[in-house]
Formats: structure tokens, sequence, C-alpha cells
């Protein structure tokens, strides 16, 4: 059973793999990504990851793809061909590519390592469980999980800065000037409460665009 | 609260009043400024009692504590913390430090009331007193480091005060640079330490000495004189202390408070705190004792002969230290600490004092320009004669006792020793000539213009602002003694200040006096108990002749002063006439600046220009350079051309060298 | 199933994602191609912890996941970023800093 699982599993993956690189629309290959993910979180359950699985599907399936799909949508995701670059690259492409898969394969295959061509080591119980990853997070690898956090926040507030609007940025932007200001919304507008609508912005024009 | 924290407390009030001056700077008015620093140091003082009196209520044998707060570095068998050590010889240091400073504190309030950088003033000087309280608190040499150099940074900053004087800025330069080389000595001689013992704790290392060294090793000598040179350089003992008559640019507090009473004297503390390390030198100790002679008397010396006012208070100071690190050196470290206390009470209120006469004479510090303040100056004038009478050594004024106790200490060791007994009394009768001779000439004779219009009511400003030291005319941005000063006379917070310094100089004498009163021996015992002269007894036949000694030499020579000064003033010109020669040398300083100037800074510049003009230019630019400059040109223009700006190039070069580094491992594998 | 084949799917989904890196000009894509790599070694990961019966291989990859959320969001930042700018969105074009 768990022989045909992996082999649906495994070629779904390689083939969402295959699917993010030859589809020439970005948004189908984010969703073929998703398609990706998901085969491989089936994967990691067949590993007893049982929690990396959940959070792969939630956090990567869900939440990421989602940014993706929103930034494909803004940016607008134009169709491109494949490959069309300096002379050099197009011949190196393939040699690193195929030396690189090679190499791979030997390395995993080829190894002496005995246990490889085994299932693996007797589990204990509760291998992977969510109580079982969430002790090792806060007791061992206690530090590395607070790093992971900051950098997280670090990652975050770099997000909104690199995002932001900025004055002068470039060619379609709106230059700052006292006409922007005046017509500027009245303070207090664009805020929770107006949006969850229980106070009246008295004299606000609503200017669905922003 | 217990000791530790008292004792961290006397740390933390400086600092915070230092931080708070400092970033209160723009908005502070008026004399708040002043109070905020004082403050301070009351509290920290009042937090030092405290400590005197917690550590007074543990056993004897058990008074040296250690409080660590945080570790700074603990790796390849360096332990650096940022300990405290708590004993009674740090503690006396901070009831010092902290007392004058209150007072000194109280004084300045008046004193600078009408400079325009009050507030950075207060800032300053309570910078100042928390680095000498982190010197002198510090549990280890890394600690010890710290407070010597921030001490040093204080003192120049504060000298430097009136920044836009040219000779006061030169001044701060040159104490700064003679007390960095005394820091680095006290660094390489750290050095040596850690090398031999292991360790930079205080009570580690001297506790580890006895076993590592022997008695008069190598290393332990070298370790010692390194140390020295640090302390010679904040103590201005020859060849070191020619930044001290220069820095008495600074304004008079900072004189009183840094360059006479405190910072001046850690020389002194270090050699007493590291007396075991000392003891087991005694060839460091004779070159102790032999400086403490030397800059004794030469100090002495220009003493008789300078004219300028606080210069003169500022040799005299050279000349008491002097004493103090003759006596450290020769091992009887309670008296040489017991001069260190009292001479900080008269030397503060001389130099208060004398702040007072600046302040009526508008600025300007020359003897020559004085006389005849005594009756219009009833208060400053006693002051003065206390601050003389303590520091010539006169019973029963404090400095009698101080003194006296270091020379009976010093006759009582014997052997080799009488050169210093001998050249102490010798200093002691200059003493009270220099001492006198400013007092006669500032107070007694005809009134000078200055002191007729004192007289009528009226303070007397300088029509124009002229620096004191070479007569330049300044712009009035350097702030004293501008249009409102006061004298020390006239305002209740400076007289409070010299009141109290004059009552302890007067009186402080009673703490320790031979067969009688020992409190500064017995509160010292835990920290000196294990030196070689603690405690020893004084023959009673020396005692009675030194005694006598002292008090004839003293009345001796303010006998001289009044003869000359007073009784016939034309006869001084007189002998200096006569002695023309030795007038000369000692008028100059003997020629201190000029052989160091001669021996040290002109090589060096002729080095540095030689380095500039000739290795720089030609070997370096031309020869050295040239290959490098031309292969690095050469070879980035060649990997320049990598740097196609694509992104995917890039990506390749990267996934290509991975694939390579797999590569390797396999054929390895 | 023996845990080479999972090392086997992990290698090749790893090549494909480098492959899809060194060949698209769309910074979307190469950070899509960029997340195939980072799980391509996250299935190593996990396959090795199996292989042990240890944990750590786990917790090694929760932390490849937050980093890779990281890229994620500073890399989607710059790429709205240009955007605003008015640039090309094409990673060739973007070749300011050649030497």
């Amino acid at each position: 059973m768990s022989a045909v699982i992996f082999f649906i599993a495994a070629t779904g993956a390689i083939a969402g793999a295959i699917g993010v690189v030859m589809l020439r629309n970005p948004f189908y290959g984010v969703l073929s990504l998703v398609g990706h993910l998901l085969c491989l979180a089936a994967l990691f359950l067949l590993l007893n990851a049982e929690f990396l699985a959940a959070s792969q599907v939630i956090i990567y399936a869900g939440a990421v793809m989602v940014l993706y799909v929103f930034v494909v949508a803004y940016v607008g995701g134009d169709s491109e061909s494949l490959g069309a670059s300096p002379g050099f690259l197009r011949l190196m492409t393939p040699l690193v590519v195929v030396l690189l898969l090679v190499e791979l394969l030997i390395a995993t295959l080829g190894s002496g390592l005995k246990a490889i061509g085994t299932e693996g080591a007797p589990l204990p119980d509760g291998f992977g469980s969510p109580a079982a990853i969430g002790e090792a997070l806060l007791t061992t690898y206690l530090l590395p999980f607070e790093i992971a956090s900051i950098l997280l926040l670090v990652a975050a507030v770099g997000a909104v800065g690199l995002a932001r609007r900025r004055r002068g940025f470039g060619p379609g932007d709106v230059p700052f000037d006292s006409a922007t200001i005046a017509a500027a919304p009245p303070k207090g507008s664009g805020t929770m409460a107006e949006a969850a609508g229980d106070r009246a912005i008295v004299g606000a024009p609503r200017n669905e665009s922003r | 609260m217990s000791l530790q924290t008292h004792a961290w407390l006397v740390l933390a009030f400086p600092l915070a009043g230092t931080i708070l001056l400092g970033l209160l700077r723009p908005v502070l008015s008026g004399k708040k400024a002043g109070a905020i620093g004082t403050l301070a140091i009351l509290l920290a003082f009042a937090n030092g009692v405290a400590a005197v009196i917690k550590l007074q209520e543990l056993p004897s044998e058990s008074r040296e504590v250690v409080s660590s707060l945080w570790t700074y570095a603990n790796t390849g068998g360096l332990d650096a913390q940022l300990s405290i050590l708590i004993d009674p010889l740090s503690l006396l240091m901070v009831l010092i430090v902290a007392g004058v400073s209150t007072l000194i504190h109280l004084y300045s309030v008046a004193y600078l009331a009408s400079d325009e950088g009050y507030v950075r003033f207060f800032a300053y000087l309570n910078f100042f007193v928390f680095s000498m309280l982190v010197l002198v608190l510090a549990g280890n040499f890394v600690l010890l480091i710290v407070g010597w150099a921030l001490v040093g940074a204080a003192s120049y900053l504060l000298i430097s005060f009136w920044y836009r004087r040219n000779t006061a800025t030169k001044a701060g330069i040159k104490a700064f640079v003679i007390n960095v080389l005394g820091d680095v000595g006290i660094v390489l001689g750290t050095i040596l330490l850690l090398g031999a013992t292991g360790s930079v704790d205080f009570l580690t290392v001297f506790n580890e000495a006895p076993q590592v060294f022997n008695s008069n090793d190598g290393t332990l000598v070298a370790a010692c004189l390194l140390l020295m040179v640090g302390a010679f350089a904040k103590s201005a003992q020859v060849p070191f202390h020619t930044w001290l008559p220069d820095a008495m640019e600074g304004p008079t507090p900072v004189s009183a408070l840094i360059h006479a009473a405190t910072m001046v004297t850690a020389g002194v503390y270090l050699i007493a705190r590291m007396h075991p390390l000392f003891e087991l030198a005694p060839t460091a100790q004779v070159v102790g004792g032999i400086i403490g002679l030397l800059t004794l008397l030469i100090a002495a010396t220009i003493g008789l002969v300078v004219t300028d006012l606080k210069r003169v208070i500022a040799y005299s100071t050279m000349s008491q230290i002097g004493y103090m690190i003759m006596a450290v050196s020769s091992g009887i470290y309670v008296s040489g600490l017991f001069h260190l206390m009292t001479h900080a009470f008269f030397k503060a209120l001389l130099f208060m004092a004398a702040g007072s006469v600046i302040g009526a004479m508008a600025g300007e510090q020359s003897l020559n320009r004085m006389g005849g303040f005594r009756k219009v100056m009833p208060i400053t004038y006693a002051c003065f004669i206390i601050g003389g009478l303590a520091l010539s050594g006169m019973p029963p004024f404090s400095g009698f006792f101080s003194k006296d106790d270091i020379l009976l200490g010093i006759g009582e060791l014997g052997g080799w020793h009488w050169i210093l007994y001998v050249g102490g009394y010798i200093g002691a009768l200059m003493t009270a000539i220099y001492t006198f001779r400013m007092i006669f000439r500032a107070f007694h004779g005809d009134p000078c213009e200055e002191a007729k219009s004192l007289e009528a009511g009226r303070l007397y400003h300088a029509p124009e602002h002229r620096n004191p030291a070479d007569g330049t005319l300044e712009d009035t941005g350097v702030g004293f003694p501008g249009s409102k000063h006061h004298i020390a006379e006239r305002s209740v917070a400076m007289t409070i200040a010299m009141g109290v310094l004059a009552f302890l100089a007067t009186t402080a004498g009673v703490l320790q006096i031979p067969k009688i009163s020992h409190v500064m021996e017995n509160f010292l015992e835990p920290t000196f108990v294990g030196a070689k002269h603690f405690g020893v007894e004084i023959d009673t036949s020396l005692l009675l002749f030194g005694m006598g000694l002292g008090t004839v030499l003293g009345l001796l020579g303010i006998w001289i002063a009044w003869t000359l000064y007073v009784k016939r003033p034309g006869s001084a010109a007189a002998i200096e006439a006569r002695f023309a020669g030795a007038h000369k040398l000692f008028a100059n300083k003997w020629y201190f600046d000029e052989a160091i100037d001669f021996a040290i800074v002109r090589p060096f510049a002729a080095l540095g220009r030689f380095g500039q003009r000739t290795v720089e230019r030609v070997v370096v630019d031309g020869g050295i350079t040239a290959g490098p400059v031309s292969l690095a040109r050469v070879s980035s223009a060649a990997v320049r051309s990598w740097q196609s700006g694509l992104l995917r190039a890039y990506a390749a070069a990267i996934t290509f060298g991975a694939a390579l580094v797999l590569l390797y491992f396999l054929l390895q594998g | 199933m023996n845990i080479s084949w999972y090392l086997t799917v992990s290698a090749i989904i790893f090549t494909i994602g480098a492959a899809g890196i060194l060949t698209k000009r769309n910074p979307l894509v190469i950070l899509l191609c960029l997340e195939l790599m980072l799980n391509a070694a996250n299935l190593s990961l996990i396959s090795f912890s199996r292989m042990w019966g240890n944990e750590d291989g786990q917790i090694f990859a929760i932390i490849v996941m937050v980093v890779a959320a990281c890229e994620v969001v500073i890399g989607l930042g710059l790429i709205v970023a240009i955007h605003r700018r008015g640039l090309p969105v094409d990673a060739d074009e973007l070749s300011e800093l050649r030497g």
C-alpha cells in the first residue's frame, strides 16, 4: 500500500516540479507548485513526519502560495520563453544540470551507507507528532527557535520597508505636492474603525480606490 | 541594604549625575546643574559612609569583600570581571574622594556661576568623580586600567575646560599624553603579572605572588616598575611631572579636586594597593623611595621661586605627593595614606582660598601683582593661614601629624633610609618657606589696586580679558571670571565649603597620633596586616626628636619667609641676585620641559619627518606599493569582466561550484 | 519503501529546481524554483530523520521552512518594489551591477 502511495505522490511531486519550470504563465506555475507541495506533504506523511506534513500543507501550500498568487496578480505574470539568454549560459545550463543530477544520484544510490537501503530505524511512539516536535523545539532547540522567530520578524519589517510607497520613485508616480495633500482623505479615514463601519467619518469622501 | 549594594551605589550616583547633566544640558538653567551634581556626589558619599559602617560590622579578617556584577570575558585563561574590591583601603579612598568632591562641588556652584559652560562643568566633574571611584574600587587590573584611563580623560576635559584658551588646550593635551604613558605602563605591568600568575584579579594575584615569585624576581620587579610608571605619571613624580603645573590652566575647583586632592594621589593608592607585590620587590621599593625624594626636593625648590599663585600650590602638591610616594615605597602605608587624607583637606582648602584671591584679582594669578589682601578678605586669609600651617607641618594642625608620621616611620627603618629621612626634613623646611612666601606676598605688604578696590566695596573687574598665563587678549567666550563673578568671601556656599575643610585640616591629625591615637591604623589593619612594617612601634626618643625637629624647621621656615618678604622686603631680590645660577635653574623648573623636548620630542619629530619625507614618499610610494597597485589594477580588470550583472550567470556559477565540490567529495569517498 | 527512493526523488526535484533557476527570466518563477530546491532539501532531511529514527532532521526542516518563508517575503517585496518603480520584471534586464 505504501509503495503505491509513494509512487503516486512521487510522480505527482516530480510532475509538479516540471510544471513549475515548463509552464509559461507564472500563474499556472504557482498552481503547479501547490500540487507539488501537496504531493510532497504526502511523502512526508509516509516518512512519519506528521507535523511537518501538516505545516507543509497549511503554511506552504496555503499561506505562502496565496502570497505568490497575489503578487503574480499584482505584477502581472507575463508569459515568457525558456532560455533566451546569452550564449555561454545556453551552453552551461544543461551541462551543469546534468552534472548535478548525476552526482546527486551517485551520491545517494552509490553511497556506502547501509541504512539507506532499509526502511529506516524502528521508531519510538509519537515520532514526528506535534507533541514530540514541540518538545524538541522548546527544550533542545529553543535558541534556534527564537532566532528563527526574530528572523521572521526582521523579514516582515524588511518587506514592509521594501514594498512601501515612497515619494519620487519613478515615472509612474504622482509627484507629491500641496494639491495632493489638500485632496488627501481627512484624519481618521482609512482606519479599522471606518472599515468596520461603526464610526462615521464626518465629511469623509468615500475613496474606494485606496 | 548590604555592603555590596552600598558600594555599587557609590559608583552609580556620580554616573547617573553625569548622564543626567549631559542629557539635560540644553534645558538646565540657573544653578540647577550645580545642585544636581552636588547632590549626586553627596549621595555617593553617604553610601560610602554606610559601606564603612557595614564593613566595620564584619570580623576583622573578612573585611575584604569582592563583588562581581558582570563578566567581561572569560576565555583563554583570562577572567575579566566587572568586580569591585571593598576593603578598608578602597573605602578610605572612597570617603576622601567623595567627601572632598562634595565640598568642591559645593564651592563650584558659586565659583563658576558666571561661566557659560556651567552645566558642562558639572557633567565633567561628576564624570571625574565616577572615574576616580571606579579606580579606587576596582577589584581587578582590568577595571583598574579602565578607571585609570577614564580619570585621565576627565582630567583632560577639565584642564581644557576653557577650550577657547590656547594655553589650556595645550596643557590638557600635555597632561593627557603623559597620563597615557602611565596607562601604557600599567597595561604592560598587568600583562606581565597576568602571564606569571594567570589572573587579573587583585586578591588572586596577591595570593599567587609569593608562590610564583622569588624575592626580587626579575619579572616582578619589571612589573612593579611598570606599575610605578603609571603611578608616577598620574602622581606627577619626576620625570613625569611636567604636566601638573600646566594643569593649573583649568578652573580653580578642578585644581583643588583633581590636581591636589584626589587624582594625583592615585599613584600613592596604587602602590598601597599593590603592596603585597612591592614587598616582594625591594628594588622597586628603593626606586620608588628615591623618586619620591627627588620629586619632593625638586618641586620644593621650584616652589620657592615660582610667581604664579596656583603654580606654587601645584609644586607643593608634587612635593607632598613625593612624601607619600616615599612612604608607601618604604612600606609604611598607613602613614602615606594618612598624609594623603590630610593633604587632600589642606591642599583643597588652599586652592579654594586661592580661587577666592584670583576672583578678587579678576583672573590674574601672578604673585608679583598681589599684595595686602589681609584686611579685605579675612576669611580667605584665615583659610590660607590654616592651610599653610598644616602644609608646613606645624602642630597641632593635621599636616604636622601626618608628615611626621611618615618621617618617623622612615627614620625607624634605618639603613639607607636615612637619606630619605634627612631629605624629608630639608623638604619640610623649604615647604614652610615657600608656603609663607606665598601667603606673605599675597596678603601682606602694600594693598594692590584690586585690594583697594575691594576695600572700597567694589569687586575689581578687568577692563579686558587677558590670559593669565601668557597675557594675550581673549574673547569673552572663555567665560571666566565674567562680569558677574563672585569671590569666596562673599558667597555662602563657598564659605561653607572652605569652613568644613578648614575644620578638617585643623583637626584631622587626631586620627593618628603615635602612641596615643590609632584610628587610621586600626581601620586599615585588614588591608595591611600582612605588610612587613605594619604597626611597628616608634622609638620614643626618635619620636620626640622628630616632632621637635619638625616644629623647629617649620618655625624656622616661617621666620625666614617673614624676614625676607615682610620685615625686609628688598632682601629677596638681593638673595636672588646672589644665587643667580640656582635661581635660574629653579625658575626654569630644572629645565625638565626643555630636556624632554630635546631628548624625546625633537628626535621623534625628526624621525617622523624623515619617515614621511623619505620613507613614505620615496620608498613606500615609489617602490613598495607600485608593484601591488599595478597588479591589483590588472587583475581586477580581468575579474571585472566576470561581473556581467546577470543574475542567472551568477546562479550558474554557484551551481557549477557546488557541483565541483560535490564531485570532489565523491572522488574522495 | 527504501529510504533511497525518497532521496532519489529529492535529487530529481532539486535538479529540476536548479534547471529552472538557470533558464527562467521572470524573478517570480525563479523564486518558485528556489522553493522547489528548498523543498527537495527538506525531503532529504526528513528522509534521513526517518532513517535514523531521530527527530533532529525534522527540526532542521522546520527551520528551513522558516528561512524559506523569509526569503519569499523579501523576494516578493523586492519584486513589488521593482514593479512599483516601473522597472522591467526581468532578471536579465536588471543588470546594473555589471562590472
